[in-house]
């Protein structure tokens, strides 16, 4: 091969592989953390007017550098007084984290389930059951939820059928609540969990369960004690897949959630296009990627290390 | 011990039937297996050996039929529930857990004191030679050293009944010589009752007590080494077991202490009566190993034959040779070489006789 003669005394060793490992480099710094540095700009500016939401960060006249750290401090603590983290936005951002956590553990208890059968189905169903799971996606997803709120609503086909078979009197609220909120969520956000639940599960061997059994485990021992264990990376990957997204969710919470539990998404929102407070709503942003992104760095630092250990 | 039924029928099945839909895995099969024996189940791929050793440990259910270990019938038990355990084919160790953990794992199930379960896995680490390794993690040790944690695991619970689903198949092939004593006398030293399924003959040979030979779901014969190979009880175990050379003929003597038969290569004459019919259709099987050969008319008169010699493979301890005689069927004959100088000089194409005692033919009906 001729190509291979040069490469070894060139200063760029295999430069083909470079390439392609700088093209999703290139792609990430473009759409992903130029926007993030424009954010953290605004976050630190002052607000301006309808025409320009946001002033530069330094002085016109003296030309100085001036950063307004009071775009973060009024996130955890209020203006008129109050103290720490009693703000609307702290608990915004608690019941965001929280509602993330109700859904991604839905997600898990109702996607498990899901993955295990398929991955235990016969090789040639799998496909199709896969594209079950997938399927949803090729409507769109605000129909999807309208159609949630046909189901739940008052007079909705959820209502009416426990009507007429006398579970209830008359129609239970369901709508505008935090269950129909996290039923949508979890709708949604399901086959991110599945997903890559189905490819950990699909890989394990299934001997390992008759070893189980044969050494005295019952089936729900057998389960518990190795096909929890081995699945675990892909619950995890599940899990940060459905959690990470339904924390800065805004659609289905306002289409779906009640008005008095307004998640952090919404927030944004109002200050954004409500109050055109363009360096809190960023603000408010750049605290949201902290809160996900420091957690999730410590945890593969970790994982990565322990990972690292194994030879 | 407490059982009364004595060594004899501790492991019986009876009339045990496995059917998948159309097809008949396991078809009317009943056998005995002794107190302390290694019983070896042996056949090639698809016979049903591991379907019947799959029912033995409980993850198929029989058709019909019965199970009966030290008088329990045990069929109906789920396999959590049976005093049965199974070295897998690939060891299936627990991956996430460590060598003392895998060990543990049937110890932990039967809640016992802690200190009870510390002393047993260390005894069976001990037992198997892998004590230091009491903390690796299986992707750690080497293909050997996994399926002797295996052995632990499964002897960890002293099960009444011990089953090794091709114990030896993942190992290679000088490992696997060496394995095979080992395993032997580790099972012997627990004197716990084996039944082992396997295709390789040599391994059913060499480690079991007796063995069932099995084909298309059923057992042709049961006995010990010795027995299916000497006398083979059909055509198919002969030619199973070793390598045989069958001559097809039909029967023209039947005295009370011989007989003989008319084959392609001419009469064969057998030390023993046979108590058949004349000119009933037989085959008469000899080892290749029985047969000599050589350029020299021999001196002995009968089953001598003629033929010309068209292979010969060298295979260091013993040479083949393959010849063709009279009526063109092959012939199989193996020498031993047993001087460093091969004095036979036989070649290729070298007319030769070959001849066997009239006590190495065995003759089959079936």
């Amino acid at each position: 091969m001729i190509f291979n003669k040069p490469m070894a005394v060139s200063i760029f060793p295999m430069p083909g592989r470079r390439f392609v490992i700088a093209v999703p480099y290139v792609w990430l710094i473009i759409f992903f953390f130029l926007p993030f540095l424009i954010l953290l700009y605004i976050s630190f500016v002052d607000m301006g007017n309808d025409i320009h939401p946001f002033k530069p960060i330094w002085d016109s006249q003296t030309g100085l550098l001036k950063l307004k750290y009071e775009n973060y401090g009024s996130i955890f603590r209020s203006s008129d007084g109050g103290s720490l983290f009693q703000t609307l936005y702290v608990e915004a951002y608690l019941r965001s984290l929280w509602y993330a956590l109700c859904t991604a553990l839905l997600c898990l208890a109702v996607g498990y389930p899901f993955a295990y059968f398929i991955a235990r189905s016969a090789p040639s169903v799998r496909p199709a059951l896969l594209m079950m799971v997938m399927l949803p996606f090729w409507t769109s997803f605000l129909l999807r939820v309208y159609a949630w709120k046909g189901i739940l609503a008052d007079q909705g086909v959820l209502n009416q059928a426990l009507m007429f078979f006398g579970v209830t009197l008359e129609s239970v609220q369901m709508l505008y609540t935090d269950i129909s909120m996290l039923v949508g969520m979890t709708y949604v956000y399901l086959p991110f969990m599945v997903l890559p639940l189905y490819a950990n599960l699909v890989k394990m061997d299934f001997r390992l369960l008759e070893a189980a059994h044969d050494l005295g485990a019952s089936p729900f021992k057998a389960f518990w004690l190795v096909t929890v264990p081995l699945s675990r990376a892909g619950i995890i990957a599940g899990f940060m897949l459905v959690f990470i997204p339904a924390v800065g969710e805004f659609v289905i919470p306002s289409l779906l959630g009640g008005p008095e539990n307004t998640m952090i998404g919404r927030v944004v929102w109002d200050e954004m296009f409500t109050s055109n407070n363009w360096p809190r709503a960023t603000a408010l942003a750049v605290v949201m990627i902290a809160l996900i992104v420091i957690p999730l760095a410590v945890y593969y630092y970790y994982a990565g290390k322990a990972a690292d250990s194994k030879p | 011990m407490t059982d009364k039924d004595g060594r004899a029928g501790y492991l019986v099945t009876e009339k045990l039937v496995k059917r998948f839909d159309e097809a008949t895995a396991v078809d009317d099969v009943s056998l005995s297996v002794n107190r302390g024996e290694i019983f070896a189940l042996l056949g090639s791929s698809g016979c049903g050996k591991s379907t019947l050793l799959r029912m033995l440990a409980g993850f198929e259910k029989p058709t019909s039929g019965r199970i009966l270990l030290g008088g329990d019938d045990v069929a109906g038990l789920q396999p959590y529930a049976r005093p049965i355990n199974m070295m897998f084919q690939s060891y299936a160790l627990f991956p996430h857990l460590d060598i003392w953990e895998n060990v543990a794992f049937g110890l932990k199930r039967e809640s016992l004191p802690k200190a009870q379960i510390q002393q047993r896995v260390g005894e069976m680490l001990d037992l198997v030679q892998l004590g230091p390794y009491a903390k690796r993690k299986p992707h750690q040790l080497s293909g050997g050293q996994q399926q002797r944690v295996a052995l632990a695991r499964s002897l960890a619970k002293r099960p009444k009944l011990l089953l090794l689903d091709e114990p030896l198949g993942a190992l290679d092939k000088k490992l696997r010589e060496q394995t095979q004593f080992e395993l032997v006398n580790i099972i012997e030293k627990v004197g716990v009752t084996c039944v082992m399924v396997t295709h390789d003959q040599e391994e059913a040979m060499t480690m079991a007590g007796r063995i069932a030979v099995m084909s298309k779901g059923r057992v042709l014969q049961v006995g010990t080494p010795e027995e299916v190979y000497e006398h083979p009880a059909n055509r198919f175990v002969a030619d199973f077991i070793g390598n045989v050379n069958m001559f097809e003929g039909r029967l023209s003597v039947d005295e009370i202490n011989c007989c003989a038969a008319i084959t392609g290569i001419g009469e064969i004459q057998v030390g023993h009566g046979i108590s058949g019919t004349l000119n009933m259709p037989l085959a008469i099987a000899v080892r290749p190993e029985k047969i000599e050969i050589s350029k020299e008319r021999p001196a002995a008169g009968r089953n001598v034959f003629m033929g010309t010699v068209k292979e010969i493979a060298y295979f260091g301890s013993y040479n083949t040779y393959i010849v063709v005689a009279s009526d063109g069927s092959r012939v199989r004959i193996t020498e031993a070489n047993t001087t460093r100088q091969d004095l036979s000089n036989i070649t290729w194409e070298d007319p030769v006789y070959f001849w066997w005692n009239d006590r190495a033919g065995i003759v089959l009906r079936d």
